[in-house]
């Protein structure tokens, strides 16, 4: 497939993703918020924008960090590159550019999505942003089973899915450190009620509440972060991510036969979170832990850009010269 | 809604009588659409928009530069050609398409038609649009002209003129299969009823009428659409070609030349492209021979096709033939190249570039429609009888100081068709662009886009001008009756559309 296409299916899944997951990010606040004694509920927002990365975009343009401005800057400022406004814009840019590649059930499935946040990005106030935010959930999966099911599951399907897993995986660490800057574990704090409670909130929010309880039935600090860094099986849990991320890749690889750098890259994260126990992630610190995932993910993107999306003049000649209609 | 009241005014009707009675063709239609309940064609209307904003099928806008996008008004009541119209439009389009392609071969090598002073050798030489870089082409297997979609009107009389010949990349057809699909679903029975003939099938039509140009030994080529991207208005349909045909969509930048090949930057590596349907306009294809400025061809493009090693759909240098002034000459252009009489005529063209006919332009402005020689779309265009003093003195200073870019033609009263505006059913003037592809054969869609004028009295059908579209039933047969095992077949068939 084109280099131009590959990149752009692969960002269009990312960009959803990622739409998805700030409207998770705002849920789990704003569960979080109706657990918590008033003093707290005004730092309460903070921490949010601060996990989302985009601290100083929001200070530019923003006084406090209260409820109606940190909302507003995660779901309509146009001028935040990573509202669900601008992610979802991005997702239907790319579409368009892929638009013969995707089915049409896809597109109009991404064009509606699109619609729907156009439309209440209009307003001045959002009359019920938790129904929005599930309406932006629901638009996400049905696009998830779209994809599986109206698409052949061929190279450009394997980008779209690897673009949706390292996104995945950046935005479940990200959840896990909302939490900690919300309220950086202390001696006693720790799986104290207040807790409990809150961890019961992000796993809500990541749909894995259920899911966490068949294994630890209660919500407890060290159990949440090994839940949602290393488990295998389940969907949104980083080392789950970059395990199918990986497998992905390596389809990818296998059926193109060329030479990339993201293989090894991607094989040395694997290694790394199967080596990792939660003793280790909790001697070395979350926030620190978490900030090495990120950087790993950030080499692993790179090297994805590099081996497959920025196809160099230079190298017309170490490629061999290939009639088949990718 | 329906057709009690309705008035053909004094025009020539595509589905009423003059005495308010149904053609003979459009009898079912008609009688389908009154026996709707109070409403229900409304409800049509809107559920056949909604799904065409649902499916995202916009254009933008040029000049908008927030980039807006807009849905292309569409009107459910479809247009009726019968199955005896077709045949002689079918075999007129074809007889054109043959007579024009070699017009434009004999154009950029022999020049016989010029020597034998048929047409006045300044007059093509000179236009804007004749490419001396084309000079000496050969495209494969003789064809220039893949890909047509030819401008017909009909006058008062019902008969059919050619307006323009859009020789060079005629957008529209995915409204034309996008129209059917939606029309099927809002008119499920009166459609089966009909047999109107299927268009559904167009993709399979281009891809061979691509095959055939391959370069000589290659019998599964690498076919790509090439589009200036998604900013362009018709970017919707370039997407929509390539999906059809199942090939990749490309971009100038996605393209590279090695060793005279027109490489693809895939993720496996450069693969070789061996047949492109261009949707670029020659002035950008090619930066190193066209306009230097263009960022969004293929720099060495041109080289590759002298060579021969990739073809290129529409070839360059086809808008030749699109020059207003050339077009005047296509009855004379039919006779010598095929020594036939045209089946479709052409409107009676005033070429501003002969004194007489200059005099005789600026002496009735207020009765003509002047054009420029190079534009289409609606743009650069004199309406007589519609038009201010000033608009008028306007053109006549144009035509003074520039009159070889500038025709006049007399405005036609263009045949009207009940359209829906509102909540009633009224006469809106139409044209129709059947589109047709010159591979192994002449192949004539048949359908295609027929264009109204929403704004009431209007002349001017295109989009950019307020122009909405419908869809076209050519009829197989005559209508017959409602024959009960033909009919479940063709509602079962549409289901699936």
């Amino acid at each position: 497939m084109l280099s131009r296409t590959a990149n752009s299916i692969y960002w269009m899944s990312r960009y959803l993703e990622r739409a998805d997951n700030v409207a998770r990010f705002i849920d789990v606040n704003t569960r979080l918020i109706l657990d918590m004694g008033r003093a707290r509920q005004d730092a309460q927002w903070e921490p949010l924008v601060l996990a989302t990365g985009d601290e100083e975009e929001f200070k530019s343009r923003y006084t406090t960090f209260d409820e109606h401005s940190t909302v507003k800057f995660l779901t309509f400022d146009k001028e935040n590159p990573n509202s669900i406004l601008s992610c979802v814009q991005h997702v239907r840019e790319n579409a368009r550019t892929v638009r013969e590649i995707i089915s049409s059930e896809m597109w109009e499935n991404i064009n509606a999505l699109y619609h729907l946040v156009r439309k209440h990005s209009r307003k001045r106030e959002i009359d019920d942003l938790q129904k929005f935010l599930k309406q932006v959930h629901q638009a996400t999966h049905l696009f998830a089973g779209l994809i599986e099911n109206t698409m052949s599951h061929t190279e450009s399907w394997h980008f779209a899915r690897m673009g949706r897993l390292i996104e995945r995986a950046d935005k479940t660490a990200r959840m896990l450190d909302v939490k900690y800057f919300l309220l950086l574990p202390t001696g006693e704090t720790v799986d104290s009620l207040q807790d409990t409670v809150e961890w019961g909130a992000v796993l809500k929010s990541v749909s894995g509440f259920e899911m966490y309880r068949k294994q630890f039935h209660r919500a407890q600090y060290k159990n949440v972060t090994q839940f949602l860094i290393l488990d295998e099986d389940f969907p949104r849990a980083i080392n789950y991510c970059i395990n199918m991320a990986a497998r992905s890749l390596m389809i990818i690889v296998k059926s193109l036969e060329i030479e990339n750098t993201a293989s090894q890259a991607m094989s040395q994260f694997q290694k790394f979170l199967a080596g990792a126990t939660i003793e280790d992630i909790l001697a070395i610190g979350l926030h620190e832990f978490i900030d090495e995932i990120q950087l790993k993910l950030n080499t692993v993107d790179q090297c994805i850009y590099q081996s497959f999306f920025a196809l160099k003049e230079s190298e017309a000649t170490a490629h061999k010269v290939d009639k088949q209609v990718s | 809604m329906d057709f009690h009241g309705y008035t053909t005014g004094n025009f020539y009707d595509e589905l009423i009588n003059t005495d308010g009675e149904p053609r003979p063709d459009a009898q079912q239609l008609v009688e389908h659409i009154n026996a709707l309940p109070q409403h229900e064609l409304r409800n049509r209307q809107k559920a056949a928009e909604r799904a065409l904003h649902q499916q995202g099928i916009t254009f933008s806008v040029y000049g908008d530069k927030k980039g807006t996008e807009k849905i292309f008004p569409f009107d459910v009541l479809p247009r009726i050609i019968t199955s005896n119209e077709w045949t002689s439009l079918e075999l007129g389009m074809k007889q054109r398409i043959k007579a024009l392609n070699l017009f434009i071969d004999d154009i950029y090598n022999d020049q016989k038609i010029l020597k034998d002073g048929i047409i006045p050798k300044d007059l093509v030489l000179s236009s804007e649009c004749y490419s001396p870089e084309c000079q000496g082409l050969k495209p494969p297997k003789g064809i220039w002209i893949h890909i047509t979609g030819t401008d017909l009107v009909r006058d008062n009389s019902g008969e059919f003129y050619v307006l323009e010949d859009n020789l060079r990349c005629p957008s529209g057809i995915s409204y034309v299969l996008q129209n059917r699909s939606i029309l099927k679903r809002t008119l499920p029975k009166a459609f089966a009823a009909m047999h109107a003939r299927p268009v559904s099938d167009y993709g399979d039509h281009l891809y061979e009428t691509l095959r055939h140009i391959a370069p000589a030994g290659i019998d599964t080529p690498n076919i790509i659409v090439l589009t200036p991207g998604i900013y362009n208005s018709a970017y919707y349909e370039h997407s929509f070609l390539a999906q059809q045909m199942g090939v990749p969509l490309a971009q100038g930048s996605d393209l590279t030349i090695i060793d005279d090949h027109v490489m693809l930057r895939t993720t496996r590596g450069f693969e070789q492209v061996d047949v492109i349907y261009r949707r670029i306009d020659d002035d950008y294809l090619d930066p190193q021979v066209f306009n230097k400025d263009s960022l969004l061809g293929v720099p060495g493009i041109m080289e590759c096709y002298r060579k021969g090693n990739v073809a290129l759909a529409n070839a360059p240098g086809t808008g030749i033939a699109d020059d207003k002034a050339v077009y005047a000459y296509v009855p004379q252009i039919i006779q010598y190249y095929l020594g036939e009489e045209p089946i479709i005529n052409n409107v009676p063209t005033y070429i501003c570039d002969d004194a007489k006919a200059r005099d005789y332009v600026l002496a009735n402005l207020d009765k003509l429609v002047v054009k420029a020689v190079n534009l289409s779309g609606g743009y650069g265009m004199l309406i007589g009888p519609v038009s201010t003093p000033a608009e008028r003195a306007e053109f006549a200073a144009k035509i003074k100081a520039n009159p070889r870019d500038y025709i006049a033609q007399p405005t036609l009263a263009l045949s009207r068709t009940p359209t829906i505006i509102d909540d009633v059913i009224e006469g809106r003037h139409v044209d129709f662009r059947p589109y047709i592809l010159y591979g192994e054969s002449i192949f004539v869609l048949p359908g295609g886009l027929t264009r109204v004028a929403l704004t009431k009295d209007s002349l001017v059908v295109n989009s950019s001008q307020g122009g909405g579209s419908k869809d076209t039933w050519v009829l197989g047969e005559a209508a017959d009756t409602l024959n009960e095992t033909h009919s479940s077949q063709a509602t079962r068939g549409s289901g699936h559309a």
